[in-house]
């Protein structure tokens, strides 16, 4: 217990903040932080998996996000008939023709040996691959798209229940790591970050232009939701019923009977947006409490030990008769997987799928400064990070604002730097988490709770 | 006709575009380089360096425009342009000092020191949108064009036009002289060769009464000098967005890599790569073989090989390439 006691303060802060939160700003804002630290934390085990494990940089997070992000959608929204007569099939012989390409290269590098020959002639048969395929999904996509394209203009989805796309995104992330990890990972540490990064860049570029796929930049809105809709609860009795309970020494104290039913209606609407909020909290929680046990688990075992022997000196667990390359290639599936999930739970969340905001800012870096700041290595640590880091991008407006109007006190309100200042308030929390990343990395290297090697 | 036609065509619409946007990445690229090469680590906040510099050239434009002073038919910001370079070359001393300068006493290792990169990357990101704003700004004025494409259609009497902006010219002519100046630095004189010996092996460099910090120094005053005018020059081809220059990043890693990272004249000539790969790729050759095919062979569709949309990919893909095929670029650059 004691040895634990700075994870359990950590925590409390951290829970102690947001309940601040909502009684100082609306409950609603502090579920919403809340429920996005938690989405946030499940990137940063992604990450720290990664990173924190097996010292391996992976600055592609953002393009897993965006592919289970792109899962959510292919599960979740209903198939479009129209489209899918207009060019389902060019598209499903693309597929096969895309994995008969995908075989023939397999194919030729079994069986020929490292020669120029064989490069020439994967060479061929990619370009030739290219370009029949091109010419067959062409009418196929042009005819998708043209379907109601204010609508649709792409094939849908298989209009499965959205929290099956958690799996499936993680599948589809792992699956994107797997080929990443098979060509970037035999690459030097600032390599393979420079290289992921760029790849990341592809995946967005594919996602955002590939509008048969994904509608592409016209984003996919309404998707189904796991948890009730506001409108339809603010509509029944047992909500209006638990409302009204919860709430009844305030609605008490109004006696006409109007004013109690406009207040109580009042009431129902706010509450149904925080209920819905909370429906999302306890799914999301359940994702993150298994990762904990199952990442935990891995980290204390035989296995986590393998990882950290590799982490610290490669070339010794190579000698130990350890396969580095497979454990790599492992270890960089795993952590991608995660946070494909993380993807398809923050679009669970949204109810929308906007490609266009994937930008590697949000995506990328800001997962690693909350690894970083949290602690590399130790899961707790990186949790927390992904709700401090969270927290503070949220709340740095209003603490910026709060700043700037202090400083700027003796000045008129008109007073051009004033103005100014006031309008660059959201930019402080760029300014912030770089300021915190770089103390954070001066200072306490090993993050706020640091990597702790105990064997139970 | 037709033939001279289509040339004219390439030239307008890829050749001169490409060679300006190609010197763009080739100084950010050799930026890249010298700091990999000298200070080892990749340097994540090179776009956002880049817009600090071009901040400082708008800031200056914009004062000696309200007080008057021009060059006439040139840009203002030509003039604008050393008193940047004076303020970033303060910037990135300031920045080794406080951060980079304890990480590289206690030989941290690389990652280390690109991840620190990173937060230096959202300061000045923080600092130049709180300064000048996140929009779009043009700075450019003076003539706008070398050669309109009217002109040189009534002049020559061919149907297409070859239009040449001030801008393109300043950026090759520029691009040309700096990097000259550069490599004449590098290889002649004294300074430029411990440079290039402390790049090579530290330690020998050390032993033969280098003196690093002076090294280290100087490493920053080019770099804020390429930094600067790479980024000013840019913005004055296209216009100044500090989310495009973020962006500009990645092409301008992949021009490094290319080119053997290490190695500044590699850089310089991945620059040029990269920038004609992307063109060449996008480009729609629709008209010029319309030019060029007898009527009854005319393409029907755009004869595109990729759409712009993937500009972008096309350097990531080249770079992809590269690394698995000679990881250590083009040009031998250091062994990776």
């Amino acid at each position: 217990m004691r040895k634990n006691l700075n994870v359990i303060a950590a925590y409390s802060i951290m829970m102690g903040l947001i309940i601040l939160v909502g009684i100082f700003q609306s409950w609603n804002i502090a579920l919403s932080i809340f429920n996005l630290c938690l989405i946030s934390a499940v990137m940063t085990m992604g990450a720290n998996i990664q990173w924190g494990y097996a010292g391996l940089i992976n600055f592609g997070i953002m393009g897993y996000t965006a592919l289970g992000g792109l899962a959510a959608v292919l599960i979740s929204v209903n198939p479009v008939q129209e489209a899918w007569s207009a060019g389902g099939l060019n598209i499903l012989f693309s597929l096969f023709l895309i994995i008969g390409m995908v075989l023939a290269v397999r194919y030729v590098l079994k069986k020929f040996e490292k020669s120029k020959r064989r490069t020439y002639i994967i060479a061929s048969i990619i370009i030739l691959g290219i370009i029949i395929i091109r010419f067959v999904s062409e009418p196929g996509i042009e005819g998708i798209e043209e379907v109601d394209p204010a609508k649709t203009g792409f094939l849908g989805g298989l209009g499965l229940p959205i929290i099956f796309s958690w799996i499936v995104g993680a599948l589809f992330a792992g699956g994107l790591a797997f080929v990443i990890g098979k060509v970037a990972l035999g690459l030097r540490a600032d390599y393979l970050a420079i290289a992921t990064l760029l790849i990341s860049e592809i995946v967005i570029a594919i996602i955002k232009h590939e509008d048969w796929l994904t509608r592409g930049v016209k984003n996919v809105i309404g998707l189904k939701r796991p948890a009730p809709y506001e409108v339809n609860l603010q509509q029944t009795d047992w909500f209006i019923n638990l409302v009204e309970k919860f709430n009844s020494g305030k609605l008490g104290l109004i006696s006409d009977f109007t004013e109690r039913q406009s207040a109580l209606n009042q009431l129902v609407i706010e509450g149904s947006s925080v209920f819905v909020k909370l429906c999302y909290s306890g799914l999301f929680l359940v994702v993150v409490i298994i990762l904990l046990i199952l990442t935990q688990k891995a980290l204390y075992s035989p296995w986590g030990r393998m990882m950290r022997a590799i982490r610290d000196n490669e070339e010794a667990a190579n000698a130990m008769g350890k396969n580095v390359v497979k454990q790599h290639l492992l270890i960089f599936v795993l952590g991608s997987a995660i946070v494909g999930i993380a993807g398809a739970m923050l679009v669970t969340q949204d109810g929308l799928f906007t490609p266009g905001s994937y930008r590697p800012m949000r995506y990328t870096f800001l997962i690693w400064v909350m690894v970083i700041v949290g602690g590399s290595g130790n899961n707790f640590g990186a949790i927390l990070g992904g709700f401090v880091v969270w927290f503070l991008w949220i709340e740095a407006a209003p603490i910026g604002l709060y700043l700037v109007n202090l400083t700027t006190a003796g000045l008129d309100d008109a007073h051009f730097l004033k103005v100014h200042l006031i309008e660059s308030v959201p930019y402080f929390r760029f300014l912030m988490m770089g300021i915190g990343l770089l103390l954070i990395m001066r200072y306490r290297p090993k993050g706020i709770l640091p990597e702790k090697i105990e064997i139970k | 006709m037709d033939f001279v036609n289509a040339i004219i065509l390439l030239l307008n619409y890829i050749f001169v575009p490409a060679l300006a946007y190609g010197s763009q990445l080739a100084l950010g690229a050799i930026f890249v380089t010298l700091i990999y090469g000298i200070l080892r680590f990749a340097n994540f906040a090179t776009g956002d360096m880049m817009s600090f510099g071009t901040m400082f050239t708008i800031l200056f434009t914009w004062y000696f425009q309200s007080v008057g002073i021009g060059l006439g038919v040139l840009p203002t910001a030509l003039l604008a342009i050393p008193f940047a370079i004076i303020f970033m070359i303060g910037y990135m001393l300031l920045i080794d000092k406080f951060v980079f300068k304890y990480y590289r006493i206690n030989k941290s290792p690389p990652v280390q020191l690109a991840m620190v990169s990173i937060g230096v990357m959202f300061v000045t990101q923080a600092v130049v949108r709180i300064i000048i704003g996140p929009s779009d700004r043009r700075f450019f004025d003076g003539e706008k064009f070398l050669i309109k494409a009217g002109e040189f259609k009534e002049i020559t009497g061919l149907n297409e036009g070859l239009a040449i902006k001030s801008t393109q010219v300043i950026t090759i002519l520029v691009t040309i002289i700096l990097v000259s100046t550069l490599f004449w630095f590098l290889n002649k004189t004294k300074t430029g060769k411990s440079m290039r010996a402390y790049s090579d092996n530290e330690d020998l460099a050390l032993l033969s009464g280098i003196d690093p910090k002076k090294i280290v120094m100087i490493t920053w005053i080019i770099a804020g000098i390429l930094a600067t005018i790479g980024g000013a020059l840019y913005g004055l081809d296209k216009s100044f967005k500090p989310f495009t220059y973020f962006n500009n990043m990645l092409p301008i890693f992949a021009a490094a890599i290319v080119g053997g990272i290490g190695n500044p004249f590699g850089a310089f000539l991945g620059g040029y790569v990269i920038a004609f790969s992307e063109i060449l790729l996008t480009y729609a050759y629709r008209k010029f073989f319309m030019y060029v095919l007898p009527e009854s062979m005319e393409p029907d569709g755009l004869v595109q090989l990729l759409s712009t949309d993937y500009k972008f990919a096309v350097s990531f893909s080249i770079l992809v390439i590269v690394l698995l095929y000679r990881p250590s670029g083009i040009f031998k650059g250091k062994v990776l």
